[in-house]
């Protein structure tokens, strides 16, 4: 049907060009099939999701996990705190520990693929470094989905309130935000961390979050401004809808797309910050682990044992990159001005079809 | 317009106010700066803890002790601020005053190279939009935005000062590095330049041709042990520089800007060897300034020589490229220093420093070995910053020379048959400018405080190791201090952006209270 469809000579297409092709792709959507269809396509975004959501699920099913009295025994066999022989055969002279992982096919080395007993090594004392680092991801990516989420929560309901009612209460709210903004990130993570750290990294998470908000709800107030001005709004108050009822069912939908994006921007921001503050040593602290910490612990060990060094940065970057594909794939899905690239193929259909339709007049 | 700022500023001070009240009482409540007088056994920890207290006012609470502290600040309007005594005994002021400098000095090369690398970046790949080269700096910005810095900068390390030193003491190019080196470049240029596939292929041969052949001759003459320019080559830029500049400021069909550029590079020529003797000249506080002013008075006379009419553009032209020349000719200088530079025994061959502000070894006496040195120490976090903060620049001017390049006033410009260079560089450039001009001014102020993992990776004494210090020992006065000048400068500097804006952008009134 489709395809028939498509052939059809259309009226638009001779008039329009380019715009034509596209506002026909979108006849009959809703706005939520149409901003799926956007990012679907974006290669970047979706490839940053499938191994996004590979590295959660491989991150959090490889370690021993006790939630009340459910007890997950993961995949791997050690935990992150437990003391292992130091593994010398195969390392080079004067190396212990060195990773077993061999990425390389058979053909070319001769070896056969494999993990082994500890594929990223282990480090000085003989602990296993995918245990530290699997353990080290859980926590990053932990404080990175709670500080999004609080951020998220708080900054949406700030920008929301501040937007729609105008007059004092934004100039409050606004000067709030102004106050939290002049105070940088990284000195408010550090007098909370140095402090908190100890206290867990839910604690951590949480302190980090109540002052992420900041910009978000800048933004959130932005929006709010322009779309209570549209007739939608109007109509909702004629028909009798309360405050309550006008920013969240009304105009807050309408501002979704600015809040995701800009929630996923501040999440890969936060694991930067975490693991940065885990460096200085004022996030996560012993014995526990995170991303950052066991790049700040092994950094001088890089040229002697560069896998304790390696494997944490990429595994940093890793999440932090897809985050930020992802990110960009939403904004391109959300921006309503956002067209398309046309491929040549799209432009040769669309001439044909011109042509087609020159030929019938 | 002035009741405009007076606004800004009080709210600017009920800012400051309200930022450092919180902060005050987050760092108070947070720790105990008697702890370990209360743990320890000294006989005299007792007498300690009441001299502690008595100096620091500890029996205050901290929402009232605030204001103690605030009073002290408030004689900056009587000339005399007091910001307290740091734990050492120190004046904070004077530590304040002893690290300013040294961040700036670490931030300030970084942005200003960031800025002027990202804007060009990002202009061309706005203007080579979906292209393949788009695609690349696409993933090159978001990448770096991945990187933590701690990480980045240990990698530096490694390989731009421990490999690059270990090259230096033998600086011969291996073959692999040299196919690589040449492939890429040949790859980067033929990727900007757009055209069909013969001229792209073209470009890229030409490029790679070229930059083997390079190359292989400073490797072969051993360049890299003792570079320098020599007067033929920094002519051969200098015309170079003349072309570029007047291309793109006027274009290059305007003889006389082109002719008076040319004869700025002839000047350099001429000009070398006093240059050299000048440079050599111990008065330098006296030489130097004279010798930018006589270039900037050269630079703006001689294009009067070669026109009559619409001279200001030729003159801008001129000046350009006379700075750019300038340059070329110091940094020849600074090359022609490299040698015994690394001759000398403070440095024996490993010129490249991972650690540290100066070599302290260095003879002191020699300004341009003292120059040189302070650039090597500059070169590894300059390189950590520049990573990190350039692709924000390429993104955001990317995103605004689009936003522009949508407007219909270029539209108009083209359709009344404007040149392309024209429309980018007249229309389209300048008013990408003006967002990006507020963005660097409130960074420029963010950068003073925010160098903290830098400074810490590299051994620099600046803003973020006090900072530091002040949180490991719970120094709130040290704190209050550095947090104090930091979001002083970052208030002011949005102050300053929004009036900028509106001076700018005729569009936006800064009496308008609300955007």
């Amino acid at each position: 049907m489709a395809r028939i469809k498509n052939e059809k000579p259309n009226e638009n297409v001779t008039q329009g060009g380019e715009n034509a092709i596209q506002n026909k792709e979108i006849e009959g959507l809703s706005q939520g099939q149409i901003v799926r269809r956007r990012f679907v396509r974006h290669k970047a975004a979706m490839t940053s999701v499938f191994v996004l959501l590979f590295l959660i699920i491989a991150v959090f099913t490889s370690l021993e996990m006790k939630l009340g009295p459910f007890r997950w025994r993961g995949w791997w066999q050690f935990k992150y705190d437990e003391l292992l022989e130091l593994r010398t055969e195969g390392c080079p002279e004067g190396i212990v520990g060195c990773p077993t992982l061999d990425a390389v096919p058979s053909f070319i080395d001769g070896t056969p693929m494999g993990l082994g007993r500890h594929p990223f090594g282990q480090d000085d004392i003989g602990r296993d470094y995918f245990a530290m680092v699997m353990r080290g991801a859980q926590r990053s990516i932990y404080v990175m989905v709670v500080i999004g989420f609080l951020a998220a929560a708080i900054g949406t309901v700030v920008g929301a309130i501040s937007g729609y009612f105008r007059g004092w209460v934004d100039a409050v709210l606004m000067r709030f935000t102004d106050f939290i903004i002049t105070i940088p990130s990284i000195i408010i993570g550090s007098v909370v961390g140095y402090h908190f750290g100890n206290l867990g990294v839910g604690f951590l998470a949480f302190y980090l979050g109540l002052f992420a908000w900041t910009g978000l709800s800048r933004l959130v107030r932005g929006e709010f401004l322009k779309l209570r001005e549209l007739e939608f709004v109007d109509a909702a108050r004629v028909a009798g809808a309360s405050n309550r009822r006008i920013i969240f069912k009304h105009i807050l939908p309408n501002a979704v797309g600015v809040i995701i994006v800009s929630v996923t921007l501040l999440m890969s921001g936060a694991i930067l910050l975490e693991t940065a503050l885990s460096y200085l040593g004022f996030g996560v602290v012993a014995p526990d682990v995170s991303l950052g910490s066991l790049i700040s612990q092994y950094q001088d060990s890089f040229t002697t044992r560069p896998w304790l060094f390696w494997y944490p940065g990429i595994f940093i970057i890793t999440i932090a990159l897809s985050i930020n594909f992802i990110g960009d794939g939403l904004r391109d899905a959300f921006d309503p001005r956002q067209r398309r690239r046309l491929t040549k193929k799209d432009k040769e259909r669309a001439r044909a079809q011109a042509k087609i339709a020159a030929q019938n007049d | 317009m002035f009741a405009y700022i007076a606004r800004r500023l009080g709210v600017l001070f009920v800012i400051l106010f309200g930022s450092s009240y919180i902060l005050y009482n987050l760092a108070a409540i947070s720790g105990d700066p008697l702890e370990a007088l209360r743990t320890s056994r000294e006989p005299n920890a007792a007498q300690q803890i009441i001299t502690l207290t008595r100096e620091l006012n500890l029996d205050v609470p901290p929402p009232l002790r605030y204001f103690i502290w605030l009073r002290g600040i408030l004689g900056i309007f009587v000339g005399s601020p007091d910001f307290g005594e740091a734990r050492t005994g120190q004046q904070v002021s004077e530590m304040i005053a002893l690290a300013i400098p040294t961040t700036l000095r670490l931030v300030a090369g970084a942005t200003v190279i960031a800025i002027v690398l990202g804007i060009s970046i990002g202009i061309i790949t706005a203007l080579r939009q979906y292209s393949r080269f788009d695609y690349a700096m696409t993933f090159v910005a978001f990448l770096l935005f991945s990187l933590p810095i701690f990480w980045v900068a240990v990698l530096l390390k490694e390989f731009l000062a421990i490999q690059f030193n270990n090259f230096l003491s033998n600086p011969t190019i291996s073959p692999p590095w040299l196919i690589g080196l040449s492939l890429f470049s040949g790859i980067f240029w033929a990727a900007i330049l757009s055209g069909d596939r013969k001229r792209v292929l073209v470009v890229f041969s030409g490029v790679t041709i070229a930059n083997a052949a390079l190359l292989q001759v400073l490797s072969v003459t051993q360049w890299f042990a003792d570079p320098g320019f020599g007067p033929i080559i920094l002519f051969l830029l200098s015309i170079g520089v003349a072309f570029l500049v007047t291309h793109l400021s006027t274009g290059i069909n305007n003889q006389a800007a082109l002719r008076s550029s040319i004869a700025m590079a002839v000047l350099t020529l001429v000009l070398y060897y006093p240059n050299q003797w000048l440079f050599e000249v111990d008065a330098k506080k006296v030489v130097f300034p004279l010798m930018v002013l006589t270039l900037f008075v050269v630079a703006a006379t001689v294009p009067l020589l070669f026109s009559r009419i619409d001279r200001g553009p030729i003159i801008r032209t001129s000046i350009l490229s006379a700075f750019i020349m300038g340059l070329l000719t110091v940094v020849d200088k600074l090359m022609q220093t490299w040698r015994p530079y690394m001759e000398t025994d403070a440095v024996y061959y490993r010129p490249v420093p991972t650690f540290g502000q100066t070599n302290a070894l260095l003879e002191p006496g020699n300004f341009w070995m003292t120059f040189l040195d302070l650039l090597v120490h500059l070169f590894l976090p300059t390189t950590a910053l520049l990573l990190i903060s350039f692709a924000g620049y390429v993104r955001f001017s990317r995103g605004t020379l689009l936003e522009v390049l949508n407007q219909d006033y270029i539209r108009t410009a083209r359709a009344k048959g404007l040149t392309e260079r024209t429309v980018i560089m007249r229309h389209a450039f300048r008013n990408t400018m003006i967002p990006l001009t507020t963005i660097m001014v409130v960074d420029f102020a963010g950068i003073i405080g925010g160098a903290i993992i830098t400074e810490r990776i590299f051994g620099w004494f600046g803003m973020g190791t006090l900072f530091n210090q002040a949180i490991n020992s719970l120094d709130l006065n040290l704190l209050m201090g550095v947090f104090f000048i930091t979001a002083f400068l970052a208030v002011t500097a949005n102050l300053v952006a929004d009036l900028l804006y509106s001076a700018l952008d005729p569009r936006i009134r800064a009496v308008s209270r609300s955007k």
